[in-house]
C-alpha cells in the first residue's frame, strides 16, 4: 500500500510541476502577480511529494519488501540498515528518484528563501525548474519506475552489487547529484533573465550562492568518489579518466569556470553574456553525464541500440534542454547590454583567462569522452580513449591556468600591474624555486618533472596567502592593525584565498604521490617480510572470517621501522557468495595524516603464499584534503555578508569604503 | 600454448568473436569486479624489462573491461596479455615493436592513447581548436574594448587628473571589502 501511495506522490508531484512549468511564466508575462505566487508553494509542495515517494522507496528497502521489482534486485534482508538505505539508490531506478528529489529540494530552496528576488525573476526561474522537474519525473514514470511490484513476491532478495556495499555509496552519489543538479538553477536563472531580456549585476549576485553550493558539493562529491575508489579497487589509483568520472567532471571544470566569471559579473558588469552562456553549459554537461551514465550508453553502443527507450528518453531530454537553452540564448542574447571595459592585464582579464583555459580544457575532456562513441556509432570502427591521451591534452592546458592562479587576485580591477603583482608574489616564488631545488638535490629518483610540479604547487599554494597578506598589511602595518584588518576581512577573501590554497594541495598530493611512492608486487608466506620504502612488513598468517554474505579471507600483517612496530594491518581478499564476486579489501594506514601504507591481498598461490601489494604512498591524502579544504573556501564564500543580503546595497559599500580608506 | 604464436593467433581470432557477443556481459562484471592487477608470478626477473613492460601495459586496453588498462585489469585476457607483452620484450622486441604487433592483432582499439591519423583529427584537434577560437575572441573582445574606450574618449570623456585616479583606485580596491 506504501508503496503505490509513493508512486502515487510521483504522479500527483509532475502534475503540481507541470502547473508550475507554465503558470508563473503566464504570470511574468501579463504581469500578474497572483499567478507568479504560484510558483514557490507548487515548489514546496513538489519536494514535499517526491520526498514522500522517496520515504516510501526506502521503507520498502528498510522492510525488504521484495514484492517491489526494485528492492528485490538490489537488496537482500539480511543486510546492515545503512545498506538497505544507501541501496535505495545504489541502482538506476533509485538513483533518478534521487536526481529528481534533489532537483526538487533545490526548486524548493528557491522557493522558500527567494524573498530577495525581483519577483517576475523568481516565478520565471522557478518554470524553468518546473520544466526540468516535470521532464525527469515523466523520465521516472514511463521508462524507470522504481515502484513496479512482481506478481508473486520472492522470499530473498538478490543482493546489492558487492562493490557498492560500502560507506561510500552513503556519501558519494547523494554528494555528486547535490552538486550537478545544483548547477540547474544556475540554468534556470540564465533561461529565466533571457526570457525577460533582463540582466544585471544583481542576477550575478543572486546565482553565485547556488553556483558557490553545487560547487562545493560538486567538488566534495567527485573527491570522495575518488577516495572511495581508491581504498576499494585495490591496486592505488585514483583518478582513471573513466568516462564515469569525466561525467561529474566536465561539469566541474565549467562550473568553476562560472563562478569565476560571475565575480566579474558581480563587481563589474562585464561579461554578462558569457555569464549566462556559461551556465547553460554547465548544467548542459550535467545533463550530459546524466546521459551517460544512465542510458548505458558507455557499457556498450550496442546494449544503447537494442534497449534504447531509457537512452532516447534521456537523448530527447538532453537535445530539448541543451537545444533549447542555446537558441534562446542566440536570440535574446544580442539584447542584453554588454558593459565594463578592462584592459588585458586586470582581475576581470585574469579571470577570463581563467575560463578560457578551463573552457578549452573542458573541452578536452568532453570529445576524450564522446568521440570513441560517435566515431562507433558513425562508422564502426572502435578506438579507446584512455589516460594517456588525457594527460596529452588536458595535462598541458592546466599549466599555464595554474600558473596564474596566484597572479589573478593581486591585479586591480579594470587595469592592473603585472610586475607590481609579481613583486607581491616574490616570497611565494622565491618558496617555490627553493623547493624545485631541494626536491632536484636531496630526493633520488620519481620523474624529472616531479620537482616542477612540486614547486608549482608551493606557487599556488603560498601564493594564495598573498592576497590576504597584502590586504591586512602584514609585515607592513603594526600587527594589531594588521589583526583588526584580519578580523574585517571579507569572507570572499578566504574564500578565494582558501579554493586557491586547497588546489595548491591537491595538486601538491598528486605529484608527491605519483612521482615517488614505491610499490611492490610478492608471494608472500606467513613468516615472509616485504620491505618497502623502509617499513618492514611481516605477514603473520591467515583467518578466516564469514559474514551473511560473503567470505573473507584476512592476513595479518605487522609493520615495523627500525624494529619499531608502526602498525598491524588487516587486508582481505573478500568473496561474495550470492554472486560469486571477489573484492578486495584493502588495508590502509596513515602516517601523520599525510602519508599511506597501502596492502592489499590478490590470489591465494598453491603453495600456501599469496600475492601481496604493498605501496608507500607519500602525501598522497593531499589530493583528497586538498579538495575539503576549496570546500570549506566554497563555504566561506557562501557565508559573506554580501551574499547573504542578496541585492547590492550601494549605500553602505560606500560608507564602507570610506571608513577603511 | 602461447610458445606457438600461430595458434595462439586462431584462439585469439575466434575470441575475438566471441568477445563482441560477450562484451555486454563481461564489461558489467568485470566494471565491478577489483582489479588486481599485475600478479607477483607474472613479473619479469629482470627490472629493466619489468619497468618496461609496466609502462606499455598502462598504455594498453583490457579489451574487455570497461576502459581499463592492461596494467589495473585482472581479467584473464589482460593476464594473457600481460604475459604476452612481456614475452615479446624477452624475445628483444622494442616497446614500439610490441604494441605494433598488438595493434596488429587487436587493431587500434587496444591502445588507450589513440593514434595520430586523420580519423583522430578532431579528438586531438578539438581542445587545442577551441583555445585558440577563444583566444581569437577573448583578443576580438580587448580590440572592441579598445575602440568603445577610445570612442568615450573622442566624445569629452577625457582622462581622469592623478588625484581623481588615485582616489578611485582605493575605492575600487576596497570595493570588494563590503
Amino acid at each position: 500500500m506504501i508503496i503505490e501511495l509513493g508512486h502515487f506522490m510521483l504522479v500527483l508531484a509532475l502534475a503540481l510541476a507541470l502547473i508550475q512549468s507554465v503558470v508563473p511564466i503566464w504570470g511574468a508575462q501579463t504581469d500578474d502577480n497572483r499567478l507568479m505566487a504560484v510558483a514557490s508553494p507548487l515548489a514546496i509542495l513538489q519536494f514535499l511529494f517526491i520526498g514522500l515517494a522517496f520515504a516510501a522507496l526506502t521503507n520498502a528497502y528498510v522492510t525488504s519488501d521484495f514484492s517491489v521489482q526494485n528492492v528485490w534486485e538490489n537488496s537482500h534482508s539480511q543486510m546492515p540498515l545503512l545498506f538497505k538505505f544507501t541501496s535505495v539508490w545504489g541502482n538506476h531506478e533509485g538513483s533518478m528518484l534521487l536526481w529528481v528529489f534533489i532537483l526538487a529540494i533545490f526548486s524548493a530552496l528557491v522557493g522558500a528563501f527567494g524573498n530577495n528576488l525581483p519577483p517576475k525573476l523568481k516565478a520565471n526561474t522557478l518554470a524553468v525548474q518546473g520544466w526540468i522537474t516535470s521532464a525527469f519525473l515523466l523520465f521516472v514514470l514511463l521508462t524507470s519506475n522504481p515502484f513496479h511490484r512482481i506478481a508473486n513476491a520472492p522470499i530473498e532478495g538478490r543482493d546489492l552489487n558487492p562493490i557498492l556495499q560500502d560507506i561510500g555509496l552513503a556519501i558519494h552519489p547523494p554528494l555528486l547529484y547535490l552538486g550537478y543538479v545544483g548547477f540547474s538553477i544556475a540554468f534556470s536563472f540564465s533561461i529565466a533573465a533571457l526570457l525577460e531580456g533582463r540582466i544585471d549585476a544583481a542576477w550575478a549576485r543572486f546565482v553565485r550562492p547556488w553556483v558557490l553550493t553545487a560547487w562545493g558539493l560538486l567538488t566534495l562529491g567527485i573527491a570522495m568518489g575518488s577516495y572511495w575508489a581508491y581504498y576499494e579497487l585495490g591496486w592505488g589509483g585514483y583518478w582513471f579518466w573513466d568516462p564515469v568520472e569525466n561525467a561529474s567532471f566536465m561539469p566541474w571544470l565549467c562550473g568553476t569556470a562560472l563562478l569565476h566569471s560571475a565575480i566579474v559579473m558581480e563587481k563589474r558588469g562585464a561579461l554578462k553574456v558569457w555569464t549566462i552562456l556559461l551556465s547553460i553549459l554547465t548544467f548542459s554537461l550535467s545533463l550530459l553525464g546524466t546521459f551517460l551514465v544512465r542510458s548505458g550508453v558507455l557499457t556498450s553502443v550496442h546494449a544503447f541500440a537494442t534497449d534504447p527507450s531509457r537512452g532516447v528518453f534521456i537523448l530527447a531530454l538532453l537535445i530539448a534542454f541543451i537545444g533549447g537553452g542555446l537558441s534562446l540564448f542566440a536570440w535574446r542574447a544580442p539584447m542584453l547590454k554588454q558593459g565594463g571595459i578592462f584592459s588585458p592585464i586586470s582581475r576581470e582579464g585574469s579571470l577570463v583567462f581563467n575560463n578560457l583555459f578551463l573552457s578549452a580544457s573542458a573541452a578536452a575532456v568532453l570529445i576524450g569522452t564522446l568521440y570513441p562513441l560517435a566515431l562507433e556509432a558513425i562508422t564502426g570502427a572502435k578506438i579507446s580513449v584512455g589516460a594517456p591521451f588525457f594527460n596529452a591534452t588536458f595535462g598541458p592546458m592546466m599549466i599555464p591556468l595554474l600558473v596564474a592562479v596566484p597572479i589573478g587576485p593581486l591585479l586591480a580591477w579594470k587595469r592592473g600591474d603585472l610586475f607590481a603583482a609579481f613583486q607581491r608574489l616574490f616570497v611565494a616564488l622565491g618558496a617555490a624555486i627553493l623547493v624545485t631545488v631541494l626536491c632536484y638535490s636531496l630526493i633520488d629518483g620519481g620523474s624529472a618533472m616531479a620537482p616542477l610540479g612540486i614547486g608549482l604547487a608551493v606557487w599556488i599554494m603560498v601564493g594564495a596567502l598573498a592576497e590576504i597578506q597584502l590586504r591586512i598589511g602584514l609585515f607592513k602595518l603594526p600587527i594589531a592593525k594588521s589583526v583588526s584588518r584580519f578580523v574585517g576581512l571579507p569572507r570572499t577573501v578566504f574564500g578565494a584565498a582558501l579554493g586557491h590554497f586547497g588546489l595548491g594541495m591537491t595538486l601538491l598530493g598528486l605529484m608527491v604521490a605519483t612521482a615517488y611512492q614505491s610499490e611492490t608486487i610478492l608471494v608472500m608466506k606467513p613468516g615472509d617480510h616485504a620491505a618497502v620504502s623502509g617499513y618492514s612488513f611481516e605477514l603473520g598468517g591467515f583467518r578466516e572470517h564469514s559474514a551473511f554474505n560473503y567470505v573473507d579471507l584476512i592476513g595479518t600483517f605487522k609493520v615495523t621501522k627500525d624494529g619499531k612496530e608502526v602498525t598491524e594491518l588487516h587486508p582481505a581478499k573478500r568473496v561474495y557468495t550470492s554472486r560469486n564476486m571477489p573484492t578486495t579489501e584493502t588495508a590502509i594506514y596513515t602516517i601523520a595524516g599525510v602519508t599511506q601504507l597501502y596492502v592489499s591481498l590478490g590470489d591465494k598461490q598453491d603453495d600456501d603464499g599469496i600475492g601481496v601489494r604493498i605501496y608507500y604512498k607519500p602525501w598522497v591524502t593531499f589530493i583528497w584534503l586538498g579538495c575539503v579544504v576549496m570546500f570549506i573556501g566554497g563555504c566561506f564564500s557562501l557565508s559573506d555578508r554580501r551574499l547573504r543580503i542578496g541585492a547590492p546595497a550601494r549605500k553602505g559599500r560606500a560608507k564602507e569604503a570610506a571608513g577603511t580608506a | 600454448m602461447l610458445a606457438n604464436p600461430h595458434s595462439l593467433r586462431s584462439v585469439f581470432r575466434s575470441a575475438t568473436k566471441l568477445m563482441a557477443a560477450l562484451l555486454l556481459i563481461l564489461s558489467v562484471q568485470f566494471l565491478s569486479s577489483p582489479a588486481f592487477a599485475v600478479k607477483p608470478d607474472e613479473m619479469l626477473k629482470d627490472p629493466g624489462l619489468e619497468a618496461r613492460a609496466r609502462e606499455i601495459s598502462e598504455g594498453l586496453r583490457c579489451l574487455v573491461c570497461q576502459n581499463q588498462s592492461i596494467d589495473d585489469s585482472d581479467a584473464p585476457l589482460a593476464h594473457d596479455l600481460r604475459v604476452l607483452v612481456r614475452e615479446r620484450l624477452t624475445k628483444g622486441d622494442s616497446n614500439q615493436e610490441v604494441k605494433d604487433f598488438l595493434v596488429d592483432r587487436y587493431g587500434e582499439f587496444v591502445l588507450l592513447k589513440p593514434t595520430f591519423s586523420s580519423k583522430n583529427l578532431l579528438l586531438w584537434a578539438f581542445g587545442p581548436l577551441v583555445l585558440l577560437l577563444g583566444g581569437a575572441s577573448v583578443f576580438l573582445f580587448y580590440q572592441r574594448n579598445r575602440v568603445l574606450a577610445q570612442k568615450a574618449e573622442a566624445s569629452g570623456q577625457t582622462h581622469l587628473s592623478k588625484e581623481e585616479k588615485d582616489r578611485l583606485d582605493l575605492i575600487l580596491s576596497d570595493d570588494d571589502k563590503t
